[in-house]
């Protein structure tokens, strides 16, 4: 056990150093840190001097030693576009993208698993094939359209939800949440729902699949000729059977919902970190496009790792094989 | 004799499945018009001098004002939609084709070789594989845009554009062909054909290519379907947030993000009838796969 997570914590810093490493080459091969960072009317020794003081004429190794000591130490240098701290620009954009990407995960959870057991167990009744056929269709649509779709339908047509930017915000330490205003929440159904849609029809397929194949096997057969009641026969034995895939791929979906929430936050002038980095990448912000990658990296390795840690949780044979 | 079994099969399942049938339909009708879009279409919507601001913002024909000139109408600029629909689809199919073609070579010629090879070529190219799986396409193809805009001078962006997007997208989906490739080739080698071509001292490139591949083209042309409305719904992603085709070359995605300034006021048509078409196509396209994915992995049916 200490060793399956000592591994796993050896991977996870290997991944994080192997990100922070393209976020340094980003910075210093991808166009000129100095000319970016000075005018036209800087004089040449006076660019030669910030590029001493930038350490950019030290060994390659020395300056990817010092890029990622300073990432660790939380200076993450200073954006090309504003002139800000990009630690600073980017913690405050932190809290909206995780509170619409969780939201928009436990969409998917709490919609996805029950159709996805229902849909597994009456395979060929109408409500399934109807269910089926929609995410067909839902997986098809692009975010984006998702978005316009409700947008059009609850913001302009039907006027009951607004359709940009938060609403009303409480600060909690250094956290600004939405989550703790009417005003918040209005503002979040739409883009949750819309990041969310897209997660739920995997979330719902995978449960879908594993259920089947779970509800064929011996012990589901045995179980129902033993008496065991409908209930408990699916959702004691059969669904906790197919946890850890679904597990997985929440652990996967995170990577997802954290990517898609770039186009989320665009349709909807959410202001989270995508629409930050969606607004680097057009201005080539090489520092804020770089940290960008490292946070995502950072949360998706955090993730992970705690769905790992789940597995042992979940699944007693992996306790057992351990001790073997 | 058997491959002649399988193909007749295929045939017996397609006339037999309407959803397939209208897929299929629609996915080609697309295609026509958006090779011969320039014979087609009544107006470039790029030649500025072809349409004129006094025809601009009319409806559909079954709507009233119409002009029965503009069968779905026309933008604020006065473009023709039916036009404009054309070209923006013949744009994105380009982008599509080129990126899921570059995708295809790159990624079953790397999967080839890692299956054949094994050892620590394949290693790396899985690692580099699964790193990259890790990464949602949407996000890969973004920072390759982005580096792209770094890197390139200024007056190139505009020309390069088409070939920056096709890249970016190209090489954020050719993971899956590589797994694939890799998995299916796996299961060749085993086979004796294999083994006997290779005493034979036939070339690693000959077997690779004359006598595996024939026989994993299956399960990578559902791949290579499935992949061709991913390319096309991440170019109109990336061009619908401003990051891919600008407004004076309008793909179906910016056609989509010109609409949405519409939104608000009465023109439904400039945008949702760009965004049906999207859904109509890649939707068909996605139907298709599913129908190939049935028709080579009977397990499934």
């Amino acid at each position: 056990m200490v060793y399956f997570i000592f591994k796993r914590l050896a991977q996870s810093v290997f991944v994080m150093l192997a990100v922070a490493f393209l976020a340094f080459s980003l910075f210093r091969f991808v166009g000129d840190p100095v000319s970016q960072m000075t005018g036209v009317e800087t004089s040449v020794e006076d660019q030669e001097r910030l590029r001493e003081d930038l350490g950019l004429n030290d060994p390659f190794v020395l300056q990817f030693a010092r890029f990622t000591g300073n990432l660790l130490q939380g200076d993450f240098g200073f954006s090309y576009r504003t002139r800000q701290p990009v630690a600073e620009m980017i913690v405050t954009r932190i809290p909206a993208t995780l509170e619409l990407g969780i939201v928009a995960l436990l969409i998917s959870l709490f919609v996805g698993i029950p159709t996805g057991v229902y849909t597994a167990l009456r395979p060929r009744g109408f409500v399934t094939q109807t269910i089926l056929m929609t995410t067909l269709i839902g997986v098809s649509i692009p975010t984006f359209v998702i978005g316009i779709m409700l947008i059009f339908l609850f913001g302009v047509q039907l006027g009951w939800l607004p359709t940009f930017g938060r609403g009303g915000t409480v600060q909690l330490g250094g956290w600004e949440s939405s989550l703790f205003t009417v005003d918040g929440w209005r503002a979040l159904i739409l883009p949750a729902l819309t990041l969310g849609v897209y997660q739920l029809t995997l979330t719902m397929r995978l449960v879908r699949a594993e259920m089947m194949e779970v509800m064929r096997s011996d012990y589901i057969r045995f179980a129902t000729a033993r008496g065991v009641p409908m209930g408990r026969l699916y959702f004691r034995h059969a669904l906790a059977n197919t946890l850890v895939p679904v597990i997985t791929i929440v652990g996967l979906q995170f990577g997802g919902v954290i990517a898609f929430s770039i186009v989320t936050e665009s349709v909807f002038q959410w202001p989270g970190m995508g629409l930050l980095f969606l607004e680097s990448i057009r201005f080539v912000d090489i520092p804020v496009m770089g940290v960008y990658l490292v946070v995502i990296a950072f949360f998706f390795v955090l993730v992970n790792l705690i769905v790992d840690l789940l597995y042992v949780a979940i699944d007693p044979r992996l306790r057992i094989k351990d001790v073997s | 004799m058997k491959e002649f079994l399988k193909r007749s099969e295929g045939v017996w399942l397609f006339i037999h499945s309407p959803a397939a049938i209208l897929a299929a339909l629609v996915a080609l009708l697309t295609f026509i018009g958006a090779a011969f879009a320039p014979w087609i279409a009544s107006v470039n919507p790029y030649d500025l001098g072809s349409f004129s601001l006094f025809d601009g913002l009319l409806p559909p024909v079954w709507q009233e004002g119409a002009n029965p000139k503009f069968l779905l109408g026309t933008d604020d600029q006065g473009r023709d939609m039916v036009s404009s629909i054309l070209y923006g689809a013949r744009l994105s199919l380009i982008i599509g084709l080129s990126a899921m073609v570059i995708a295809t070579v790159l990624g079953v010629g790397l999967g080839l070789a890692a299956g054949y090879y094994g050892g620590r070529f394949d290693a790396v190219v899985m690692r580099i594989a699964d790193i990259q799986l890790a990464l949602p396409a949407i996000l890969t193809a973004l920072l390759i845009d982005g580096i792209a805009r770094g890197v390139l001078p200024a007056d190139m962006q505009q020309d390069l554009r088409i070939a920056v997007l096709t890249l970016a997208i190209a090489l954020s989906l050719w993971v899956n062909f590589a797994r694939t490739a890799r998995a299916s080739t796996f299961v060749q080698m085993q086979k004796e054909y294999v083994q006997a071509a290779i005493i034979m001292g036939q070339r690693p490139i000959r077997v690779m290519f004359v006598h595996i591949l024939p026989n994993i083209l299956g399960p990578l042309l559902v791949i290579m379907t499935v992949d061709l409305a991913s390319a096309i719904l991440l170019e109109a992603t990336l061009s619908f947030l401003g990051i891919g085709l600008p407004a004076d070359s309008p793909s179906l995605g910016t056609l989509i993000r010109i609409g949405m300034q519409f939104m608000l006021s009465g023109e439904w048509w400039i945008l949702w009838i760009p965004t049906l078409f999207l859904v109509a196509l890649v939707v068909s396209i996605n139907i298709l796969g599913d129908f190939l994915r049935d028709v080579f992995n009977p397990r499934l049916r």
